[in-house]
């Protein structure tokens, strides 16, 4: 079974948003990578790269396929972890703990229209 | 959509493995039982077993097959001995790919057993149906009554004699088959009967293996006691990333109905100089004396971004080609893929570059083949 972590936003498109001040740390959920099966690849952004929430930002990518991210929140990236680059198979042994990109967000407020760790797992569930 | 699909005879086993089950050629086949790269390792150090009952197998016989065959095939099937097995391609008349196809040489006159993909089944027998006008031939599309498990690696062998009992297909050389008579249990009229198998020394992976033909239920037991024996089920997944790796052509990719046999860089099975007649050949001649204004070739990226099908190849920020297989290649770890460009950007070192998403990632030309096959005899 996939698991959530309490105290995270969730996307439907099964990103994850831990909130540092004003930064976002963004990553996959566990459904995501486990979706996905073993990871070979991650497309990770440039730091700098400024950002509309819902915009492509990225993507993961197994041996069969691609799957494209999309940033939650809207801002400017300001690290990415360039730990994936090497080893993108950290994403399938946690993904909460391995985090994709930090972005400054610029209008916090987008946070209220994602989703708690219930109401992610209620929608994975129907999936 | 899904209720269309069909089923292969090992429909049932594949679910009770746990198989990723995905639509296929029309079929609804496995994918996957663990994951990829596993099963596409068990296949180049060891043996797997792939269900590729939705393959289709068409039967061509009668006084004039010789002729009708050579005339609607692109290798050249003149002097073929009973037991051998060429690759080509049926073409349409302006060259470009009907399907690519396996030709067996049956054991008697004028025989002939061909070996189609799954998706073009129909499209084939129809197109067979309209060309033998004035041949004196009969042709049958018996697929729905064999199944087929493809045994790769190389340990195939070992499997095929010790588990299997097919002592005979030790001594077979590459592309040739030879004929086993078994039992099944006819459904329709419940009794025991005897049936053919088939079993060739082809196969899709790069690695030695072997092609079993059979009826349903011998396809089924075969199953069972290959998976006693140890042998990994695998699934499309992995045949795709072990063709692709050999070079191999998929159909709908490296060829199609927009594709010719040049262009894919596949000019050997179409015997253009050899034959003086076949579908086709009128137009690989033009095209050739025109020369070429695309090819398919090999692209290795630098970075480890993935190229796929589709992706745009770019010189200079204009686009040049298109991507039709690729991969991060398992059994070499590099990002390559199988591309058909332009004639000018086709040589062996020619910088390009291919856009992935927002980025274009520098690549160069290479060969269409990534690994060293491993084919015996």
């Amino acid at each position: 079974m996939a698991k959530t972590v309490e105290g995270l936003y969730y996307s439907e498109s099964h990103e994850w948003v831990k909130v540092e001040g004003n930064v976002a740390v963004i990553g996959i959920t566990d459904f995501a990578q486990h979706a996905m099966g073993d990871l070979s690849y991650v497309d990770m952004p440039e730091v700098d790269d400024e950002l509309e929430a819902g915009e492509e930002f990225g993507a993961v990518e197994s041996v069969k396929a691609a799957s494209d991210l999309f940033t939650p929140v809207t801002g400017k990236v300001v690290e990415i972890n360039e730990a994936l680059e090497d080893a993108p198979e950290l994403l399938n042994e946690d993904a909460f703990a391995n985090w994709i990109m930090k972005v400054e967000m610029s209008d916090p407020s987008e946070l209220e229209g994602l989703m708690d760790a219930a109401a992610y797992e209620a929608m994975c569930a129907n999936e | 959509m899904e209720e269309n699909l069909l089923k292969t005879c090992l429909y049932d086993k594949h679910v009770a493995l746990g198989a990723l089950m995905s639509p296929f050629g029309g079929f609804i086949m496995p994918i996957q039982y663990t994951n990829i790269t596993d099963e596409h390792n068990a296949v180049r150090q060891r043996a797997g077993m792939f269900d590729v009952s939705h393959m289709g197998e068409i039967f061509v016989s009668g006084p004039d097959a010789d002729k009708f065959v050579n005339h609607i095939f692109s290798n050249d099937i003149r002097g073929m001995e009973d037991g051998k097995i060429l690759y080509g391609m049926m073409l349409y008349p302006n060259g470009t790919t009907v399907d690519d196809l396996l030709v067996y040489k049956e054991f008697e006159p004028n025989s002939y057993l061909l070996v189609v993909n799954a998706s073009n089944i129909a499209k084939d027998y129809e197109w067979l149906c309209a060309q033998k006008e004035g041949y004196d031939v009969t042709v049958v599309n018996e697929s729905d009554n064999w199944g087929q498990i493809a045994l790769q690696g190389p340990e195939a062998e070992k499997y095929a004699v010790e588990t299997l009992g097919l002592a005979k297909a030790a001594e077979l050389g590459f592309y040739t088959y030879c004929n086993f008579t078994t039992c099944h249990f006819d459904q329709a009229e419940r009794v025991e009967k005897s049936c053919r198998m088939i079993v060739s020394r082809t196969g899709y992976t790069g690695e030695d293996g072997f092609e079993i033909y059979a009826p349903h239920s011998v396809i089924n037991e075969m199953w069972d006691t290959l998976l006693a024996a140890g042998v990994a089920p695998c699934g499309l997944g992995c045949r795709d990333t072990l063709r692709f790796e050999a070079g191999l052509p998929l159909y709908g990719h490296e060829l199609s109905d927009e594709i010719t046999p040049l262009e894919a860089g596949l000019g050997m099975f179409a015997k253009v100089k050899d034959k003086e007649e076949f579908i086709g050949r009128d137009a690989l001649v033009e095209q050739k004396q025109a020369g070429l204004t695309r090819k398919s070739v090999g692209i290795e990226l630098q970075d480890k971004a993935i190229p796929r099908a589709g992706y745009p190849v770019e010189v200079d920020g204009v686009q040049v080609g298109v991507v039709t297989t690729g991969y991060r290649s398992i059994s070499t770890d590099r990002s390559v893929c199988v591309a058909l460009v332009d004639k000018a950007y086709t040589e062996l070192g020619t910088n390009v570059e291919i856009r992935i998403r927002k980025k274009v990632f520098p690549g160069i030309v290479t060969k269409r083949r990534f690994y060293e096959t491993n084919y015996k005899k």
